[in-house]
């Protein structure tokens, strides 16, 4: 946990450790721990002043944030009003099949975690998702079984190597 | 990089411009811009640039310019290039593979010949229908290079506001231009300027400007594309509202999705501070003002005012009763002006080219009040079921007809238009009959719908209204802070029924109560989201209410959108057997042998469409 509470104070320390940034720092977090630990929350209330229940409820506020760890590979099936009208049900519909998972539910693995997001202004290009910070545009269901074959292949090749290429 | 003074402003245009000239004596005998958006990247418009460089390196081209700009608006088409060689006007490529970047260097750019394949023409009506004011320097400039910005006489229009005019003139000009906020509420800029500035003088207080970049509405993507093509557009139109304000901070909000667009931003305020174009004394004059970014988390409501502000001082983004303006109480309980991103970047415009010019586009008179008509043009992010989707900045006062056919270029596959969607989760569904009403806030709203922040969305004969209806109110029952009962459990009840309705468990009376939940949330929630999330199912019942008596008396869906109403099935007549849909159906619920119809099993079949998206002899069909 000593390792974990360095990273946190390293974060505090670039958003100044200043209270009307408490959204950005619990997004850094996020991004960084890919959840809020319970622990984390409680030392930011200590050094930032700030009431627990406050910050937990900013943590459970935002969809940015979540209490429980996501998986390695994040897909944000966006069903923005464009994908909507392209077809964006459906290839979540074959997601939520293909990885046995509900939408907001990370698979047994913890490979998968299958989220959706509206939206990331790439309309035009509908339908639009991302796996972590990657965008896949012109979208199909028939692109499902491949994708997610290409990432169990990552998974598989480089277990402890997080980065798209 | 070095403060500078007023006078470097054209030292550095004039530098910039001669270091970009190209002339076939050289040095620079071509240009070659890669139109890097969000929308062209993830169509592959980083592989475009790796190959791009890669040639120039290769062959050690050093009298080709290789350059990055923000997108040009034709998003159906990335990635795009544009090539520029010396006397000749440039020529736009889209549709790209690296394969055709190889072709275009060795055709055009070495032997001058225009790969006719990739070429995108300038004079399409997708171009020439539309006015650029906001979006000039799109695709022309890297938004991450300032001096590309002063070279299209960037602060030039702040280095005169700060030297030539009062404050109070600054507020007169823009108070006459009647600009209308472009973020959805179509408030008068210049008023509310006025007012921030008068609380703020009267209980001698600092006063903040804010610019509102959450874009919330799916669909909507006019902010991303102006930060991320001109980044300083923005800034420079801030800066001119905070000396007139009287304000020494800004703040910038931007939607956390919008990665990119928080990169140019930050890269492009940097900049600014490092040239003193922003911090103490800018540019040698008494006038003090910074910026900093707060990113979004997640919540639509956050676009919304008092949210925002509640976002910005850390909390949880939950809105406030708006009898007290946040002009007067906002940001920390002090005088606040918000405007959007696209309200900001019109500012130095309309102070550089004179009102005169801004309000000879658009509709209406604003000469003795601003809300008598539509001034100045707007972007509208252009998608669904139309060929050209991307985005578009037109005049105030085009038609819906002229949008959709001339610049958008119809419905694709030869459907038939059935709706368009404007103003987002607030604003409405619009049939045929209104194809001819001309863009304004006030028509818009007149026919029930309205402006919103520019997303415009078109729906074919195969969109469900009821679905439509039911995607929004969706949407905004999760986006809903639940504070008031009205927003909280109108939305619960009327998602509840929506519901019901597609799934073939409509009943009578279901109507009724759609409206008169809908008339309680309008009149009696604490803000705008859950005042207006009525919108869509009110247009939607009002011009389409045939489609759900047919949901809830028939169980039928006629668009095949409810997937509780249909099923998937094969025609044996028109079936050849090819076997396409059986090879990509992701659960194997289709069987048959080889030019031999096939069969659906209905009880595997998930209705991901994939089949009857593929089939091209229109055997499979929706009953």
């Amino acid at each position: 946990m000593k390792a974990e509470l360095t990273t946190w104070e390293s974060i505090l320390d670039r958003w100044q450790n200043r209270k009307d940034f408490l959204i950005e720092i619990l997004q850094d977090i996020q991004d960084e721990y890919s959840y809020l630990p319970e622990a984390v929350l409680g030392e930011l209330s200590k050094k930032l002043d700030i009431p627990l229940n406050h910050i937990y409820e900013a943590a459970t506020y935002y969809k940015a944030f979540s209490l429980q760890p996501k998986g390695r590979f994040k897909i944000n099936v966006c069903q923005g009003t464009a994908c909507h009208v392209r077809g964006a049900s459906a290839i979540l519909n074959s997601f939520e099949n293909m990885l046995k998972i509900k939408t907001g539910e990370t698979d047994e693995n913890g490979n998968f975690t299958l989220d959706v997001v509206r939206c990331i202004g790439c309309c035009a290009l509908a339908p639009v998702l991302t796996v972590n910070e990657d965008v896949q545009a012109k979208f199909d269901p028939s692109l499902v079984p491949e994708m997610l074959e290409k990432y169990r292949k990552m998974e598989t090749e480089s277990p402890d190597d997080a980065t798209e290429d | 990089m070095q403060r500078i003074q007023i006078s470097d402003l054209d030292k550095i245009k004039d530098e910039t411009l001669k270091s970009q000239h190209l002339s076939e004596k050289g040095p620079l005998r071509a240009k070659v811009t890669v139109h890097m958006g969000t929308c062209g990247i993830s169509a592959g418009a980083d592989k475009i640039w790796d190959t791009a460089q890669e040639l120039v390196d290769q062959r050690n081209m050093r009298d080709i310019l290789l350059t990055k700009s923000g997108c040009v608006g034709y998003c159906c088409h990335e990635p795009m290039i544009t090539v520029e060689t010396a006397g000749l006007p440039p020529v736009k490529y889209g549709d790209l593979k690296p394969k055709d970047v190889k072709k275009i260097f060795e055709d055009h750019i070495l032997e001058g010949t225009i790969v006719e394949a990739n070429r995108i023409a300038d004079d399409l009506p997708f171009f020439t229908k539309q006015v650029q004011f906001v979006c000039k320097n799109r695709g022309l400039i890297d938004p991450e290079k300032i001096d590309e910005y002063i070279a299209q006489d960037g602060y030039k229009t702040l280095a005169k506001v700060l030297t030539e005019m009062t404050p109070d003139e600054v507020i007169n000009t823009v108070k006459t231009s009647a600009l209308r906020g472009r973020g959805g509420g179509g408030f008068p800029a210049g008023v509310k300027w006025e007012t921030c500035r008068h609380a703020g003088e009267e209980r001698n207080e600092e006063r903040y400007v804010i610019c509102n970049a959450d874009e919330g509405d799916p669909g909507a993507f006019m902010d991303r594309s102006i930060i991320e093509s001109d980044p300083h557009s923005v800034i420079e139109g801030m800066a001119i509202g905070a000396y007139a304000i009287g304000s020494r901070q800004g703040y910038i909000y931007i939607r956390k999705e919008y990665p990119v667009a928080v990169e140019k931003m930050d890269a492009a305020l940097l900049q600014a501070k490092e040239y003193g174009l922003l911090g103490e004394n800018i540019l040698g004059t008494d006038f003090s003002f910074d910026i900093e970014i707060h990113r979004g988390a997640g919540a639509l409501v956050c676009g919304e005012s008092t949210a925002l502000m509640a976002s910005l001082e850390g909390r949880a983004g939950i809105p406030r009763a708006k009898y007290i303006h946040t002009v007067e109480y906002g940001l920390w309980n002090k005088p606040s002006c918000l405007n959007n991103v696209e309200t900001w970047a019109n500012v130095s415009l309309i102070m550089n080219n004179g009102v005169d010019k801004f309000t000879s586009i658009g509709t209406g008179d604003v000469s003795k009040n601003p809300w008598g008509g539509s001034k100045g043009t707007k972007v509208f992010s252009l998608t669904g079921n139309v060929n050209n989707t991307g985005l578009i900045e037109v005049p105030m006062g085009i038609t819906l007809r002229e949008i959709i056919y001339d610049i958008g270029g119809g419905i694709p596959g030869g459907k038939k238009f059935k709706t368009v969607q404007t103003g987002g989760p607030s604003g409405g569904f619009l049939p045929e009959k209104f194809l001819d009403l001309p863009v304004d806030f006030d028509s818009l709203d007149e026919a029930g719908s309205m402006m919103g922040s520019g997303g415009m969305i078109v729906g074919d004969e195969e969109t469900c209204m009821v679905d439509m209806a039911k995607y929004f109110i969706s949407f905004l029952q999760e986006e809903s802070c639940g504070k008031c009962i009205p927003c909280r459990e109108g939305l619960r009840c009327m998602l509840s029924i929506l519901e019901n309705i597609c799934r073939g468990e409509g009943q009578e009376g279901d109507i009724e109560a759609l409206k008169d939940l809908s008339r309680v949330m309008k009149q009696s929630s604490l803000c705008a989201l859950g005042q207006s999330a009525p919108n869509p199912v009110l247009t939607s019942l009002q011009y389409y209410q045939e489609e759900y008596e047919k949901h809830i008396y028939e169980k039928k869906c006629p668009a095949g959108v409810c997937t509780a109403l249909y099923e998937m099935d094969i025609d044996p007549e028109l079936c050849t057997g090819c076997m396409v849909c059986a090879r990509n159906c992701p659960v194997g619920a289709i069987s048959g042998e080889k030019q031999k119809p096939h069969k659906i099993d209905r009880d595997k079949c998930i209705k991901c469409n994939v089949c009857y998206t593929l089939c091209k002899f229109n055997a499979v069909k929706k009953v």
